[in-house]
């Protein structure tokens, strides 16, 4: 069975990018760009893993992030975050949400490969 | 070790310039000492003093024309004419206006 | 010979030609051309407002009677306008810098822009100032009476009041017409100024010309005067020759303190002030002026009393002595320049009256009639003023000619020269201390205030109606109640002392002395504070000065004020060792992040840190607080939390005390963050298509897509991405050049229309695509320009393509009015959307102040920053302009010399 991820980023370009390396790969990708509908687009899309951008118009990644982790269905989804802010808060601020990995823009594809695989026990 | 903050003189023009901003701040002092000497002389007034008066009045507004000529060139174009240091060529648009 | 109806008519003329002058200047100064409007030489005979009737006609009969007495009226401005370096500079500078309207508002706005003593100093001055108006129509008929009479067989004299009535109104409509024309008082009453500097000339040439006939035409050259001047004094009564010294000293005084504080004194002094060159010229030139004016006062006057017979009114010699010898045309003459004394000073004088009367009185209880409407409920304020300002012309003059009908002209009239002075000059304590002295706090002056006007009232007011009026002559000469220490006119049991400086002496002492008192006692609020530094230090620190770049933040300014936090000691210890750790000399380390973050953490121990980052962002920054003001907000913060331990019972004040501290912290603290945010937001802009290009590079480099549209696909968006990396650092570059000076215009003459051509034909791609509208009227823009026409097109191009892409309407449209105001060209840029909010209006001009993060819209969020920036170097601004039906912003620059050589310099081009 391919594994689900759900990518929210409001940069289509990026976008465009993650889905195509993730498709190569064999992943079946759903996008996203709005942070204000963000949380009902994972409940609907059940990804087996989210890649969540940072600054999303209406509503910030982490706000989403906190809302994922305190819903019973959706506290267990492994997120990873991209961020182009990559300052230490930053990072800090992710990890004590709970975020599972966290990475900075620009980011290397086989690198990101590699987080998701781990992310899904792969 | 000399600290290169402290300059130990100030350019010569802008020495000048101080000096002459010394002088607008003292002539009305000046006017006040010309104009109470007639008060120390008793008795009716008489053509001397009345010229007295009106020659020390001329000299004055004579000093304040040489002292404008000199501040109104630096007032029209800066504001502040304190003593600071030329800072470079300066970017502002010269003066208020 | 003259007839009544030749005088009439000449007045008529005369005033006509005023309109006529008023009028072009007026003109001219709408098409700009205010070259010859602001010179130096207007505005010193603009000042000649302070020679009114009283002092043309007066001081001829002031020297029959007391001999040279009369020139400490003129003794005093001149002090004044040659000490201008140090009281009127500083004055004019304030007056400019906190946009003052007039003697109340200067006032009003030192104290912590208190309303009561606006309130107050209008009250005092409308006091003061109407019975001086009543003496100028009581000066004007007098001089029309003395024609009827000399006259008698030709024409009899109309009712006096009738002419009085008739001048009053004249007045009135030419004040209107020439005072009210505009209400920005930026934009300065060139047409009244104008006319009353052609009023100067006249008085001037007036009486010199009956000056010149009188020594040399009938008094036998100098040496006759000189006789005539023995036998005066010969047949004066007793000591009237003789220099009384309290009123030589104290008129000197009185005369200097009622030029700087009579409100048509400010007005042209301050008001219409446009530069400090015209100061400069007026400190010689305007006492020339009161030197030639009282050149001949002493030879018309010994001759009047040698030649005229006894009984003879000496004020009246200026017009009497060529009517006696026939010389029709003199007389004519010397009436016109008396009565262009007695205009120009009701006009100048009612002017600044209505607008302090506006200003203070009417429009705040306007305001309190509406509270709580919403901010399109004040959309009539702007006509409401205007009629409030002509009201009170109506006003004011009305009340002037009933005060001439009450007091019935004569001679209890004319002494109130010298006592309205005195009523004007109490408000010189407040406004003296209030340039000079931090510590001169609110309370203090309306205490001050009250006292002196009180006591002014008391001792020379009220007595002056004489034994009929207010005060009896029992009271006059016992004291009320019997009491002697508080009769008026010897307070106290001072009793050697002329009234006029008795009362000048009690009022002014004891203003000055409840004025100080007071502000030593009482504790001004931080808004009164911050505007007593404003003021006291305007010299130091304005002029302009605003956008220091971060390069040019000189460790030196750090140093300075770490040492008045530190100690000067510990500061420059602390720099040097910082300066040894970067391997340099010295006490001035290289601003690096690093240092500046040690300074700040080193500050915050002291301060607290919010106010540390504040302080040293305020420095790097550089906003319009300047660092001195925040050292003395911060010093006294310390200070003041010191006390609260101390004084538990204060508590509640210190409250509210801190609490607008606080509001005044948190913008700064928000300034700051700003700065953050710039890091951080670069970061972000950089970093995001560089996350694409890499991306998709990568891609191509493990051997790209299959399918080639989509590899050639993948291709033009690195292109794409890099295009855009490309532009954000062009704009990042751009910006940083024009924040750094280091930028080279271009000036040349174009038409406004042809440089909008340009910007809309640049910006038609994404015009077309949001299928905007453009509302243009080509008629409006024929307007030549000399200036960087490519550098204002970019603005152009910019405010055009944020319309486009940022107007949310349905149905964009954008509408651009073209119009020229005062020298200066107006391009108003307004879209139909929904405009920006009212809390992000003043954040739009900063650096990556985007809205929304609306990412789509593809620029960095440095345009508006890049606009202001330019129009900055073109000498010009550019602003939001609130209100508008949608998104409105409004360009704004001098349209410039024709000449393409000699303007470049104050371009600001910077020669390396």
């Amino acid at each position: 069975m391919t594994r689900q991820v759900l990518v929210i980023e409001d940069e289509p370009n990026i976008a465009e990018a993650i889905s195509f390396i993730l498709s190569r790969d064999g992943w079946s990708v759903s996008t996203h760009a709005s942070g204000t509908t963000a949380v009902q687009a994972v409940r609907d899309a059940k990804p087996d893993v989210l890649i969540l951008d940072v600054m999303l118009p209406g509503k910030s990644g982490y706000d989403i992030l906190q809302d994922l982790r305190s819903a019973d269905d959706t506290r267990a989804l492994p997120v990873l975050m991209l961020t182009a802010r990559g300052q230490k808060t930053d990072r800090e601020l992710a990890e004590r949400l709970g975020v599972n990995r966290f990475m900075t823009k620009p980011f290397s594809n086989s690198e990101m490969l590699t987080n998701l695989r781990e992310l899904v026990g792969g | 070790m000399r600290s290169p903050r402290e300059p130990l003189f100030l350019a010569r023009q802008s020495y000048r310039r101080r000096r002459i901003e010394d002088a607008a701040r003292l002539l009305p002092l000046l006017g006040v000492v010309l104009f109470l000497l007639p008060l120390m002389v008793g008795g009716a007034i008489g053509s001397v003093r009345v010229a007295f008066v009106f020659s020390s009045w001329f000299f004055l507004i004579l000093s304040a024309f040489v002292l404008a000529r000199h501040l109104g060139r630096d007032a029209g174009q800066r504001p502040t004419g304190s003593q600071s240091a030329p800072d470079g060529p300066s970017d502002d648009p010269a003066g208020p206006r | 010979m003259l007839t009544f109806n030749t005088l009439v008519g000449v007045c008529l003329l005369y005033v006509i030609m005023l309109f006529v002058v008023a009028f072009v200047a007026d003109k001219r100064a709408r098409r700009s051309k205010v070259r010859f409007l602001t010179s130096p030489m207007i505005y010193t005979l603009s000042l000649s407002v302070y020679c009114t009737a009283w002092t043309f006609y007066g001081a001829v009969g002031n020297a029959a009677r007391s001999g040279l007495e009369y020139v400490t009226i003129y003794l005093g401005p001149t002090l004044v306008m040659i000490g201008w370096w140090w009281f009127l500079r500083k004055l004019v500078r304030v007056g400019r810098s906190q946009r003052v309207t007039s003697i109340a508002d200067l006032v009003s706005s030192r104290y912590g822009k208190s309303n009561l003593l606006g309130v107050l100093v209008t009250l005092i001055a409308v006091i003061g100032t109407t019975p001086y108006i009543a003496l100028q129509l009581q000066s004007v008929t007098l001089s029309f009476a003395v024609f009827a009479r000399d006259r008698s067989a030709g024409w009899v004299i109309p009712d006096l009041e009738q002419t009085a009535i008739w001048v009053a109104g004249g007045l009135a409509l030419f004040t209107i017409l020439f005072g009210t024309r505009n209400l920005d008082v930026n934009e300065r009453h060139h047409g009244v100024v104008t006319a009353i500097a052609v009023e100067a000339v006249v008085k001037l040439v007036a009486l010199m010309a009956v000056g010149i006939f009188v020594v040399w035409g009938i008094g036998g050259g100098a040496q006759g005067i000189s006789a005539a001047m023995e036998q005066a004094i010969q047949a004066a009564p007793e000591g009237a020759w003789s220099l009384q010294g309290g009123r030589w000293v104290g008129l000197t005084f009185l005369s200097a303190a009622a030029f700087l504080t009579l409100p048509r004194m400010f007005q042209v002094l301050v008001v219409e002030n446009v530069d400090e060159r015209q100061l400069a010229t007026a400190s010689w030139a305007f006492p020339l002026y009161l030197f030639l004016m009282s050149l001949f006062v002493i030879p018309i006057a010994v001759v009047g009393l040698a030649i005229l017979p006894k009984g003879e009114n000496p004020d009246l010699f200026v017009l009497t002595l060529p009517l006696y010898f026939e010389q029709d045309g003199l007389a004519m003459l010397a009436f016109l320049g008396g009565f262009s004394s007695a205009t120009s000073m009701v006009i100048v004088a009612s002017i600044a009256l209505a607008t302090m009367v506006s200003n203070h009185i009417i429009m705040p209880i306007w305001l309190s009639t509406r509270l709580g409407v919403g901010a399109s409920e004040y959309r009539d304020a702007r006509q409401i003023l205007l009629s409030a300002r002509r009201l009170s012309i109506v006003g004011i003059l009305a009340l002037g000619y009933f005060y001439y009908r009450i007091s019935g002209g004569g001679a209890a009239l004319a002494a109130i020269g010298l006592i309205s002075f005195a009523g004007v000059a109490q408000v010189l304590p407040a406004m003296a201390g209030g340039l000079f002295w931090r510590g001169a706090s609110r309370s203090g002056a309306v205490a001050g205030l009250i006292t002196g006007f009180a006591i002014w009232a008391y001792t020379l007011f009220l007595p002056s109606f004489g034994e009929a009026g207010v005060m009896s002559a029992a009271m006059l000469a016992d004291g009320p109640w019997g009491i002697a220490a508080l009769r008026p006119q010897a307070l106290f049991g001072v009793d050697g002392l002329d009234p006029v400086v008795h009362a000048l002496f009690w009022s002014l002492i004891l203003n000055c002395a409840v004025f100080v008192l007071i502000s030593l006692l009482s504790f001004p609020s931080p808004l009164e504070r911050l505007q007593a530094a404003q003021f006291v230090n305007v010299l130091d620190h304005s002029g302009p000065t605003r956008g220091r770049s971060f390069n040019a933040a000189t460790s030196e300014d750090l140093l300075v004020m770490a040492q008045q936090i530190m100690g000067s000691d510990q500061a420059q210890a602390w720099f040097q060792a910082q300066a040894e750790q970067q391997g340099k000399q010295g006490y001035l380390p290289d601003t690096t992040p690093d240092f500046i973050g040690r300074l700040e953490r080193e500050l915050s121990g002291l301060v607290g840190t919010a106010t540390a980052h504040a302080m040293i962002a305020q420095i790097l920054g550089g906003a319009t607080v300047s660092v001195d003001d925040l050292l003395a907000v911060a010093d006294e913060t310390q200070q003041m939390l010191e006390q609260t331990s101390q004084m538990e019972a204060k508590q509640l004040e210190l409250t509210t005390t801190a609490r607008q501290l606080s509001e005044v912290n948190e913008k700064l603290t928000q300034l700051s963050i700003q700065k953050d945010a710039f890091l951080s937001q670069i970061s972000h802009e950089l970093r995001t298509p560089m996350t694409s290009i890499r991306a998709f590079s990568e891609i191509l480099r493990d051997g790209g897509a299959d399918d080639p549209e989509a590899a050639a696909r993948h291709a033009s968006i690195i292109h794409d991405e890099s295009v855009r990396l490309t532009r954000l650092l062009d704009d990042l570059l751009d910006l940083s050049v024009l924040e750094n000076g280091q930028v080279q215009l271009y000036p040349r003459r174009e038409v406004v229309r042809d440089v909008l051509d340009r910007a809309i034909a640049a910006t038609s791609s994404v015009i077309d695509q949001e299928k905007m509208h453009i509302h243009r009227n080509r008629s409006d823009e024929g307007i030549a320009l000399y200036t960087d026409t490519d550098r204002l097109a970019q603005v152009f191009i910019n405010l055009i393509s944020n319309a486009a892409k940022y107007c949310d309407a349905k149905d964009k449209r954008l509408a651009i009015r073209v119009r020229q105001r005062g020298g200066r060209l107006q391009v108003d840029f307004v879209d139909n959307g929904s405009g920006v909010p009212l809390e992000s209006q003043s954040m739009i001009f900063e650096k990556f102040s985007r809205l929304s993060d609306q990412a789509a819209a593809g620029g960095a969020g440095l345009g508006l920053a890049i606009c202001r920036e330019i129009m900055d170097k073109l000498d010009g601004s550019i602003t939001y302009l609130p209100g508008q039906s949608g998104a409105a912003f409004r360009v704004t620059l001098p349209i410039g010399t024709h000449s393409p050589f000699g303007r470049t310099s104050s371009l600001g081009i910077n020669h390396l």
